[in-house]
């Protein structure tokens, strides 16, 4: 089975900017592929060539076996986009939009109105189809955009960062409907800065930086890889690190721990949270003043931290428990990503 | 971290490919895009005229729908050409000489042309320019719409602008006491030179829409050009009464070829040659802009 999307060694530069830069792509036909990055990695970059709207220095694009740089007028009959802002008209109803929509994907003048229903009952848009979408609320219209994206029942769809800026209700039913898509042999190529959408949505991830690829597996992969959860403790007093760090390791083990100087000390653990009392209590048997203990869950931080070491091109097989990284290099990765978050 | 495996890690199994070494690729030369033109990569999708003239429609009918829900617009493109009609007439009229004493008879078929140019190059370059700094627009191209298609439909939704417009003024010259002596025949002409006038030059105003920054560039820099492309020209006064060095250009506008035909059409007389440069500059200001436009937006 041909893959849906293939790109090869994909380069674009703007000005002094190299967006991408020798980037390499596939996504198997039917599958949900999650290419995570922080802003200005690349990602919007990757998705407006394949969606035919911008063309690489050089590389190759195909989709669905159709090389996108030569006969893109055969590529968009094929393909769906739904972008970080909803492209949409707001002067026109949200039922004009997607009849207009499916007229101009090639539909008949019945069925386009039909389908404009179906999706916009299926998006749960049936009682606003009637109003203007400049009234529609930021959920309302992303939904609508999703269903644009829909209206010609394409083979691969394109979501750019689908989620963000939305609520938690409007951003779990846009998993649904991702899921939806997926489990009807749709592909999709998902782009997002949040590991936990990548997490739940995509069969496989990968993690750009740069305009280039630094990781590539499951989700699985790259969470054993980060190492799952993190339990991290905040010192009240930074000089009290070694002490800190010795507790810490006598209750949680020989996880991959790092360190800055503002005394916050992070560590991957397994069932972070009920380890939580006992570490509680050895710190303060230990006189070691905490000013906050807590578990989270790995971000796109942590799984940049994991793949930047020295020597890591693959999460595929990587091994769970790396050495601890040097201070610095965690402070300065941190400090570059807080605004990624 | 184990994770009871569903169908959906079993998947995913087979659906990675494994690059180890994700450097080696980007220090390859790798093959160059072909530079080829946009002709050669932008054919416009099958199905024919029939669909060419469908997607057309459906911006045209985007379009109107847009100028429906906002008749102040509407209001304030129809307010102008009475304005002047009403301030040249009996304001700075009385002021001026124009063969045949009759200042209003002279001034309509003039205001016609001058505001139709107005109507349609604002309208159009404001409407593209407009449309290109929406999302809207990635959608219309990552679809198989046919490029030219989607300018087209912008030019006829201002044809019927257009129309609004001239209607209104031939009201309000009536009113004013503008006699249309003419026979049925030419004055049929005359106003299918006017919108055919007006029409080339969306086709411009479709560059400049997409040439400026937004639409408030667009609207500023679209109009500005046309009050010295308009008044030095027969529109408000005769020709001969400009300095010397000033005259070969208004004789030869386009627009004072135009007005003169509508004149000559509208008023029972013989347009001479006016009648025959009229026709070409409308043709061709509509065969060398049409095409670039759509050039343009297929490389946007």
């Amino acid at each position: 089975m041909p893959d849906a999307i293939a790109v090869e060694a994909l380069h674009k530069r703007y000005g002094d900017v190299q967006a991408l830069d020798g980037l390499d792509l596939t996504v198997e036909q039917g599958a949900v592929m999650g290419l995570l990055g922080p802003n200005g990695a690349g990602k919007t970059t990757v998705v407006r060539i394949l969606a035919t709207l911008l063309r690489p220095d050089s590389g190759s694009v195909r989709v669905c076996g159709v090389d996108a740089l030569r006969e893109p007028e055969r590529v968009r009959p094929l393909i769906g986009l739904t972008g970080q802002y909803a492209a949409v008209d707001e002067k026109l109803t949200g039922f004009e939009n997607l009849r207009m929509l499916a007229r101009l994907a090639r539909r008949g003048r019945t069925e386009s109105r039909d389908r404009a229903d179906e999706l916009l009952a299926e998006f749960g848009l049936a009682d606003a189809a009637g109003r203007l979408v400049r009234t529609y609320s930021g959920g309302m219209r992303r939904r609508l955009d999703l269903a644009a994206g829909l209206i010609a029942r394409p083979e691969v769809i394109f979501l750019d960062e689908p989620t963000t800026g939305l609520d938690p209700r409007s951003r779990t039913a846009i998993w649904k409907v991702v899921a939806d898509l997926s489990a009807a042999g749709t592909t999709v190529l998902l782009t997002t800065q949040y590991l936990e959408e990548a997490d739940r949505l995509a069969h496989t991830v990968v993690v750009v930086d740069h305009g280039t690829v630094i990781g590539r597996g499951t989700p699985q992969e790259l969470k054993d890889r980060v190492g799952g959860e993190r339990l991290e403790v905040r010192l009240q007093d930074a000089g009290q690190y070694e002490r800190a760090e010795r507790v810490i390791r006598g209750v949680v083990g020989d996880g991959p721990c790092s360190h800055d100087d503002e005394g916050r000390i992070s560590v991957a653990v397994a069932g972070g949270a009920m380890l939580m009392p006992e570490l509680a209590r050895e710190l303060h048997a230990a006189q070691v003043v905490v000013a906050d203990l807590a578990v989270r869950r790995p971000t796109l931080d942590d799984a940049f931290f994991a793949l930047t070491e020295p020597g890591e091109g693959s999460i595929s097989g990587a091994d769970p428990a790396p050495a601890p990284p040097e201070a610095e290099h965690v402070t300065a990765v941190t400090a570059g990503r807080t605004d990624q978050r | 971290m184990s994770r009871t495996p569903t169908a959906k890690t079993a998947r995913t199994t087979k659906s990675v490919k494994t690059t180890t070494d994700t450097k080696s690729t980007s220090t390859t030369k790798a093959t160059p895009v072909s530079p080829a033109g946009p002709a050669a990569r932008e054919r416009d999708p099958g199905g024919g005229i029939a669909w060419w003239f469908s997607d057309a429609g459906e911006m045209a009918l985007r379009n109107l729908k847009h100028l429906r829900r906002t008749p102040d617009l509407m209001m304030y493109a129809l307010i102008q050409p009475v304005m002047f009609i009403l301030l040249f007439r009996y304001v700075l009229g009385g002021a001026i000489d124009v063969p045949g004493d009759d200042y209003g008879q002279f001034l309509l078929p003039g205001i016609f042309v001058q505001m139709v140019l107005f109507g349609s190059v604002a309208g159009t370059a404001v409407g593209v320019a407009d449309d290109m700094s929406k999302g809207i627009m990635d959608r219309f191209r990552s679809m198989p719409v046919s490029r030219s298609a989607v300018l087209a439909g912008r030019t006829f939704s201002e044809l019927a602008r257009t129309l609004v417009a001239v209607v209104v003024m031939i009201v309000v010259g009536l009113l004013v006491g503008f006699r249309f002596d003419g026979d049925p025949l030419p004055m049929a002409g005359a106003f299918l030179l006017l919108f055919a006038f007006g029409y080339a030059f969306s086709w411009l105003a479709a560059l400049i829409g997409m040439a400026v920054s937004g639409p408030e560039a667009a609207q500023a820099g679209g109009t500005a050009w046309l009050f010295p492309f308009t008044f030095i020209s027969s529109v408000f006064v005769p020709v001969s009464s400009m300095p010397g060095w000033l005259r070969p250009y208004a004789e030869h506008s386009p627009v004072t070829v135009v007005v003169d035909t509508l004149r000559a059409w509208l008023g029972g007389t013989d347009a001479g040659s006016a009648a025959w440069q009229s026709l070409a500059w409308t043709v061709g200001i509509a065969t060398v802009c049409a095409p670039l436009a759509v050039a343009r937006y297929r490389n946007k």
